[in-house]
């Protein structure tokens, strides 16, 4: 079965200043079909670039390695091959509904511009069948949604269009960024019922990106955990969270607050801080904060190791 | 503020060649004006009646040639120039004045006195100015001093609001309101906090303001309606040169390249001066 | 929004009066008049001629006849051309002038706003460097060194342009002209687009766009270029402003009967009606510009239709 997106040594590279800031840092890894995978991490562990650059979005920046989706190689390919596949089998979703929609067109437009594109289709079909796809979202009154612009719609409303839009060619995969940060707390479980709907009618693989444990937690079949641009631990959700074996994750875990059992004293924190872009990197970038670092920690770097349903790249994993 | 931020800005400058280079040609412009004199001793009255239309050549008497009533077209070029710069120049320094105290005040004083005169601004900067100039005209007649008064009116728009931006941002500050509270008057706190911090953006408006007053003047003398005869500026070396140009094509190209090169240079540095001082209009 | 336009229009109704009473009141306050040009006439002479203009009157009766003939059209007599109405020239010259700033205007946008997305597109490569040098000597060199210039190159050494004159109909005879009066517009405008394109490009909304899969133009054309041109609208009547004065120069320069050399003439003559006749028509021609700039912000930006 050949795994919807395969990336192996993937690097992705900034020019700053006099020197190269590695946002992503040599990373693999496999999502299969259907299959929903979590990537937690702090800002600046790369999750987001590294997803960029999948997309083709990664800007000025130096991408190095292979990408392949759907077993075709997206790297080094001609602008009108990538074209071919993002926004319809390949699609992504952003962090901010407030300003990822052009403010000049409406909706329907924006909509039916996808189906245009892609499927051939006149642009009274497009819209017809964009209005479908705002009920299956879940937006009421549809029709009249269609001709609104933007600036109408509530954040939530918009999210909701933006996956909408995603959805419309019926994509192999969907990568969602941050998709709830930007919205209030009830809104955000809505949007997280609705990705959850729409991999069970669908079918669709999810790579749903967060900062919040909490919110992969709910969906993800398995979770990534991103730290200083690299994988350092790739598990399937339940043995993540009930035995993680690096530090960094268990770290994690302890800083969500509970809301069952007792009050702790006080919140519990990850001690320092992530290693800024441009630092130079130790050879395990946890070390300087890992209350389990040895010498080697800091001369030799740790290799993502594991079987198939959990991998570790960690010197002196916790199980 | 200004040591450091000052070499920082030389700095940015030098390391942008067309400004640098656009700097030199003016400067060779304006020695060229000033030495000229001696190295032709042509003068700009003189009618060399043996020489009437001579076309340009080194090895001439004439080396730009002359024109339709047989003056050096050398001469009369590099007093053009000079005319137009000290114009520029002059004017500028009156625009600049009447701007930085009319931005500086409306910035300082805040409020409805600052909301009506950026009024005024706006209602002047949407009147083309040239219309302005061509209606004092028709009521006062031509007259130099007309001139001065209306080329001075060009540059002090743009100064005006941006030293008013500045002043805003500056009297938010803190130690304005240590000044005002020991007891300072207005004037003393416009002139001792106020000017010196909008010292970077007058220079590089200023420098932009030349050439647009020297573009403006030029204009008008091209139209008859400025420097009148026997002075003559470029911008009348160039009206009488369109006349003859097909005859005696030089009587045009040489005020022309004059003109547009200096005017083409002044931009670039003030220009590469923005940037390496990288203001904002307020 | 028609409520908007209109209650804009009603707007600049007031604006145009002001602009025309006190035209109106400076030049008859002003020392001297039309027929001082001339040597002194005899006071007889003088007399009858005031009478027949009408300057005889008071400065309050002729105000309301000049509005009354206004409202019909006319412009009254020309001082200085004395076979001819204000009407009549300019309605002999201003279906030129048009031509040549429509042309001018037309070439400055459409030139301009794809040569500076194009800048935006190859930031900082040296294409970028290449268009903006060219926008520089635009905006620095006046129109009345370029035409002669061009008419020197195309017409007296290529011998491909005529250098000056006109026919009516005549194309070849506007080329130049437009080149000329469109330059520093058409530099203007592709230095604003550039910029501005280049914030847009950086927008979140871009970047949907692309991760849509829409090609490159599409992404431009549909998504980008709206919003870039904001402050393009907003150069738009100091674009206008900026032809009209070039006009004066150009149609001077090009032989061009246009009522650009009207202005210069009118001054020169001390003739009152016809620079009366030619503020009003060019405050107008300001005015209409402002208030189709308003209707542009509308379309350019759905945010500003509702809000109004």
């Amino acid at each position: 079965m050949v795994p919807t997106l395969s990336i192996d040594e993937l690097s992705v590279s900034f020019a700053h200043r006099s020197s190269t800031v590695e946002a992503v840092d040599r990373v693999s890894l496999r999502i299969a079909p259907a299959e929903c995978v979590g990537v937690v991490g702090e800002s600046g562990s790369g999750k987001t670039q590294l997803f960029l650059a999948v997309m083709g979005l990664a800007g000025k920046a130096d991408v190095s390695g292979s990408i392949r989706f759907e077993g075709k190689e997206l790297l080094g390919g001609a602008a009108a091959a990538i074209n071919r596949v993002r926004g319809s089998k390949l699609t992504m979703i952003f962090q901010d509904p407030m300003t990822s929609l052009t403010p000049h067109l409406s909706i329907g437009t924006q909509l039916a511009e996808v189906l245009v594109c892609h499927s051939g289709r006149s642009w009274v079909e497009a819209r017809a069948l964009a209005g479908e796809m705002l009920e299956r979202v879940r937006i009421p009154d549809p029709r009249r949604r269609l001709s609104q612009y933007p600036h109408e719609l509530s954040g939530g409303m918009r999210q909701r269009v933006m996956l909408a839009m995603s959805l419309l060619c019926e994509p192999a995969l969907v990568i969602a960024d941050e998709p709830t940060t930007a919205l209030d707390v009830t809104i955000q479980a809505q949007i997280i019922e609705l990705l959850r709907a729409m991999r069970v009618e669908a079918g669709t693989a999810l790579a749903l990106i967060s900062h919040d444990l909490a919110v992969v937690a709910g969906l993800a079949d398995r979770i990534l955990v991103m730290y200083a641009g690299r994988i350092v631990e790739n598990a399937v959700a339940g043995e993540l969270f009930r035995q993680p074996r690096h530090p960094y994750t268990a770290e994690l875990l302890k800083c969500v607050p509970s809301l069952s059992g007792p009050r702790p004293p006080r919140l519990p924190t990850l001690a320092g801080q992530p290693p800024q872009p441009g630092d130079a990197l130790q050879a395990c970038p946890f070390a300087p904060r890992c209350p389990r670092a040895a010498d080697r920690c800091r001369i030799e770097r740790p290799a993502l190791l594991g079987g198939s349903t959990s991998q570790v790249a960690c010197h002196f994993p916790l199980a | 503020m200004t040591g450091g931020f000052a070499g920082d800005a030389v700095r940015r400058l030098r390391a942008n060649p067309a400004a640098v280079l656009a700097l030199g040609v003016i400067c060779a412009v304006v020695v060229a004006t000033l030495l000229g004199p001696w190295l032709n001793p042509n003068n700009t009255e003189t009618l060399d009646w043996l020489h009437v239309a001579a076309r340009p050549g080194l090895q001439s008497a004439h080396w730009f040639g002359t024109d339709r009533l047989g003056r050096d077209l050398y001469a009369r070029t590099l007093a053009g120039t000079r005319v137009s710069i000290a114009i520029g120049v002059v004017a500028s320094i009156l625009s600049i004045l009447v701007g930085v105290s009319y931005g500086a005040v409306a910035g300082y004083v805040g409020g409805r006195t600052d909301h009506a005169m950026m009024r005024i601004i706006e209602i002047l900067s949407g009147l083309p100015l040239i219309f302005f100039v061509i209606f004092l005209t028709v009521i006062f007649g031509r007259s130099e001093s007309l001139l001065f008064i209306s080329i001075g009116a060009v540059g002090w728009l743009t100064m005006a609001r941006v030293v008013r931006g500045q002043t805003l941002s500056i009297r938010q500050q803190d130690y304005i309101a240590a000044a005002i509270a020991s007891g300072a008057s207005s004037g003393r706190i416009i002139a001792k906090h106020v000017v010196p911090n909008v010292i970077g953006p007058v220079v590089v408006y200023a420098t932009l303001t030349v050439p647009q007053i020297i573009l403006f003047e030029s204009f008008l003398s091209f139209l008859g309606l400025g420097i009148q005869e026997p002075g003559a500026s470029l911008g009348t070396l160039i009206s009488e040169g369109v006349g003859e140009m097909e005859a005696a094509p030089w009587m045009l190209l040489v005020p022309g390249s004059f003109l547009a090169v200096l005017l083409l240079c002044l931009n670039i540095f003030g220009d590469g001066l923005r940037d390496a001082l990288d203001v904002r209009e307020g | 929004m028609t409520r908007y336009f209109f209650t804009r229009l009603a707007g600049a109704v007031p604006t145009l009066f002001i602009i025309i009473t006190l035209t109106f009141f400076l030049m008859r306050a002003a020392p001297g008049g039309p027929f001082d040009q001339e040597q002194a006439l005899p006071p007889e002479i003088a007399a009858n001629l005031e009478s027949a203009y009408g300057l005889d009157q008071p400065v309050w009766v002729q105000y309301g006849h000049y509005l009354k003939s206004l409202l019909h059209g006319e412009f009254g007599p020309s001082f200085k051309y004395k076979d001819f109405t204000v009407t009549e020239l300019i309605g002999q010259g201003f279906p030129i002038t048009l031509q040549l700033g429509l042309m001018a205007m037309a070439v400055a946008l459409l030139v301009g706003v794809p040569l500076g997305t194009f800048a935006a597109l190859h930031h900082n490569s040296a294409a970028d460097y290449a268009t903006m040098s060219i926008a520089v000597v635009g905006i620095a060199i006046p129109s009345f060194v370029v035409l002669p210039f061009l008419g020197l190159l195309f017409g007296v050494y290529l011998h491909w342009l005529p250098v000056a004159g006109w026919e009516p109909g005549s194309i070849r005879h506007l080329v130049l002209p437009v080149l000329a009066l469109a330059l520093p517009p058409l530099a203007y405008v592709a230095r604003l687009t550039r910029g501005s394109m280049l914030e847009v490009l950086r927008s979140h909304y871009i970047r949907t766009a692309f991760a849509k899969g829409l090609p490159l133009r599409t992404v431009i054309v549909r998504h980008a270029l709206r919003p870039a041109l904001t402050p393009v609208a907003s150069y738009l009547v100091p674009a206008v402003a900026s032809i009209l004065t070039g006009s004066l120069v150009v149609e001077t320069i090009a032989g061009l009967p246009g009522i650009g050399r009207y202005l210069v003439q009118g001054a020169i003559n001390r003739d009152y009606t016809l620079v009366l006749g030619m503020v009003i028509i060019y405050s107008t021609l300001l005015i209409g510009m402002g208030l189709i700039v308003d209707l542009l912000y509308a379309w350019l930006d759905p945010r500003v239709r509702l809000a109004k």
